[in-house]
């Protein structure tokens, strides 16, 4: 290097100001490879709502639909299981669904639109798994309570409103996703109902 | 002729003197035991995968459609394809069981200790990098297991207040797992990730030469300069980049000495390796797992969900848990912990031989708790198995707690100047 006298202030203005224009560019230049990993255009149109035909649900049957790539459980309640699901409130995380896991149309104690149907997604809210239904004879893992889910990797429980009983991992309730009925007979997974 | 294009390339890339200084005039304790050749066996195991994993790339196909018939393909019409793919398989439960032991090693004769804590920190990333590795490699074959255990694995980052489900959408590309999220994991799997294993691996090994190798006493084999006499040196030849500064003792060259010591290990291990890979690469369905051969259904949840067994302890500990925030943080913590030891333990004294007995009972307690909750993690979560679970993760961190404590104080016997054997 010459002997040549430094302007120590310009020097540091210059490598601060170099560092701060560089700084920008790195994140400038990060935002397409971070945001190359969100969902495509492709995976966001294959995210669609579901239309199911509910007049062919036996009374106890659950039918599963496909929406997102996620199963969608939907129930037809008895008069028998409704019933049932007043009694072990106390057993329960969140009885009253006080945490948003369900459209506020579906806050009540049914978690539906129609009490006479459950709709409602079959991914356990631990890690995600399927939760196997049991029809009487879920008084194996919860007494006293007939019908119910059961998840088979860590063996968390719900009951037929989807709501978590207590001492298992899942955090919350299922997840009630939005939905509507726009006639009678069919159920409309993904959109909420105008005038519900 | 020839030494004069040595001379040539000597002169402007010093190769030989790199060769001398890692290798042949690389002084290691002339008392290295049987535990030591982990090292060199985790070396010939990630070969193994680089070059399998080359090979499988060339028939595999990184679709949600294409990819489990591609490993079909591979298993079935490809010459030889079946073999370099239990070659890649079995090689990664080896991997694990070799690191695993190598870490233990590090555990026992204190090597993760002052001057080798950052030593130690490259070994810790190189195993985070591993783990991450194979969770990507094995949502590839797109078998059912693969899926839902992706499925599972990706959730913890579910478990983050706020952001987790963002994060997880983003993470896999789709709203549930789907060919988008098995793309990228391919290209993780074989570009990205192999690069950072190489460097890291690379930087070890530099790190590892710079303080010098441990041994089984945890005694010291570089003695300030002119404090031994001529002697009682080391009789062998060391590069001058080490006897510069110190009178060595205690050493051989790392070659030939350990090369063929490290030898006969490798064929020991490879003979073990060939009979898993040629009689049991399914390794009795920890390997690779019964529903590994369904293809991947977003429908349908195997009935029992285990990770591949290398996971098994840290798995255990997140879902004993019964709080998904708490479960993920213990999981993680599991790691961080280890990534903490040469901080955790305060002692100056580093091998078990020369430290209090509490230190060997803490050690051994250690991997026995390590080894209950691995075989828990293979197995459904009942009760009794959370129960057993739940003592085994308090002894896991407890290691780290009861070495602090005792560390601080510890009444060690005297250790030698010199190795004993």
């Amino acid at each position: 290097m010459s002997n040549a006298p430094v302007n120590n202030g310009r020097r540091r203005f210059l490598t601060a100001a170099t560092s701060v224009v560089g700084g920008v560019g790195v994140v400038g230049v990060a935002v397409p490879f971070i945001g190359s990993w969100n969902p495509s255009a492709r995976a966001k149109a294959a995210g669609a709502p579901v239309e199911v035909n509910v007049s062919k649900i036996e009374p106890g049957q659950l039918i599963r639909a496909e929406w997102r790539g996620k199963p969608v459980y939907v129930v037809r309640r008895t008069e028998e299981i409704l019933a049932e699901l007043s009694t072990h409130d106390g057993q329960l995380k969140d009885p009253q669904s006080e945490v948003p896991q369900q459209p506020v149309y579906a806050t009540n104690e049914y978690r539906s639109i129609k009490p006479e149907f459950l709709v409602a997604l079959g991914v356990c809210t631990h890690l995600g798994c399927a939760p196997t239904h049991h029809k009487g004879d879920f008084d194996q893992h919860v007494d006293g309570v007939k019908d119910g889910f059961f998840c088979p990797c860590h063996g968390s429980k719900f009951d037929m409103a989807g709501r978590v009983f207590q001492s298992v991992p899942a955090p919350t309730n299922l997840m009630i996703p939005e939905h509507s009925f726009p006639t009678e007979d069919t159920l409309l997974i993904g959109v909420s109902g105008g005038e519900a | 002729m020839f030494s004069n294009l040595m001379a040539w390339i000597e002169q402007r890339l010093p190769l030989m003197d790199a060769m001398n200084k890692h290798a042949a005039q690389y002084p290691a304790p002339k008392n290295f035991n049987f535990w030591y050749v982990f090292g060199i066996l985790a070396s010939v195991v990630l070969v193994n995968q680089l070059l399998t994993g080359v090979w499988l790339t060339m028939n595999y196909e990184p679709s949600g459609d294409g990819a489990f018939a591609s490993v079909e393909y591979i298993m079935r019409d490809v010459d030889y394809g079946w073999l370099l793919r239990y070659m890649h398989s079995t090689g990664a439960s080896a991997f694990f069981i070799v690191v695993y032991m190598h870490m233990f090693r590090g555990m026992m004769y204190g090597s993760y200790q002052k001057p080798r804590e950052l030593l130690w920190l490259f070994g810790m990333l190189i195993f985070l990098v591993l783990m991450a590795e194979a969770f990507m490699g094995y949502l590839l074959p797109w078998g059912n297991m693969s899926y839902w255990g992706a499925q599972v694995i990706i959730s913890i980052f579910g478990a983050i207040p706020v952001i987790g489900d963002d994060l997880t959408l983003w993470i896999r590309g789709d709203y549930v797992i789907s060919g988008a999220t098995l793309n990228r994991f391919f290209a993780l799997h074989v570009i990205a990730l192999p690069l950072v294993l190489v460097v890291l691996v690379f930087l070890h090994i530099l790190a590892l030469h710079e303080v010098g190798s441990n041994n089984p006493d945890g005694t010291n084999i570089k003695k300030p300069k002119g404090s031994v006499p001529p002697e009682e040196q080391s009789k062998f030849a060391f590069h001058e980049q080490y006897t510069k500064k110190y009178d060595i003792v205690d050493a051989i060259p790392f070659h030939p000495y350990y090369t063929v010591k490290d030898l006969v290990a490798v064929v020991i291990f490879l003979i073990v390796f060939c009979a898993v890979m040629f009689f049991a690469p399914e390794g009795g369905g920890y390997f690779i797992e019964a529903p590994n051969f369904e293809p991947a259904n977003s429908l349908k949840t195997p009935e029992h969900i285990a990770p591949v067994w290398y996971f098994g302890p840290f798995y255990t500990i997140l879902r004993i848990i019964p709080d998904k925030l708490l479960g993920a943080i213990g999981m993680f913590g599991a790691i961080i912990a280890l990534f903490m030891l040469p901080w955790c333990d305060r002692g100056v004294v580093k091998s078990l031989r020369y430290r209090c007995t509490a230190h060997t009972v803490n050690l051994i307690q250690f991997a026995i708790c390590f080894i209950i909750l691995g075989v828990l993690g293979t197995l459904p979560a009942t009760p009794l198995n959370n129960m057993i679970g739940t003592i085994a993760t308090f002894g896991y961190f407890g290691f780290f707690v009861a070495i602090w404590i005792y560390s601080k104080n510890e009444k060690t016997k005297p250790v030698p100047e010199r190795v004993t054997g």
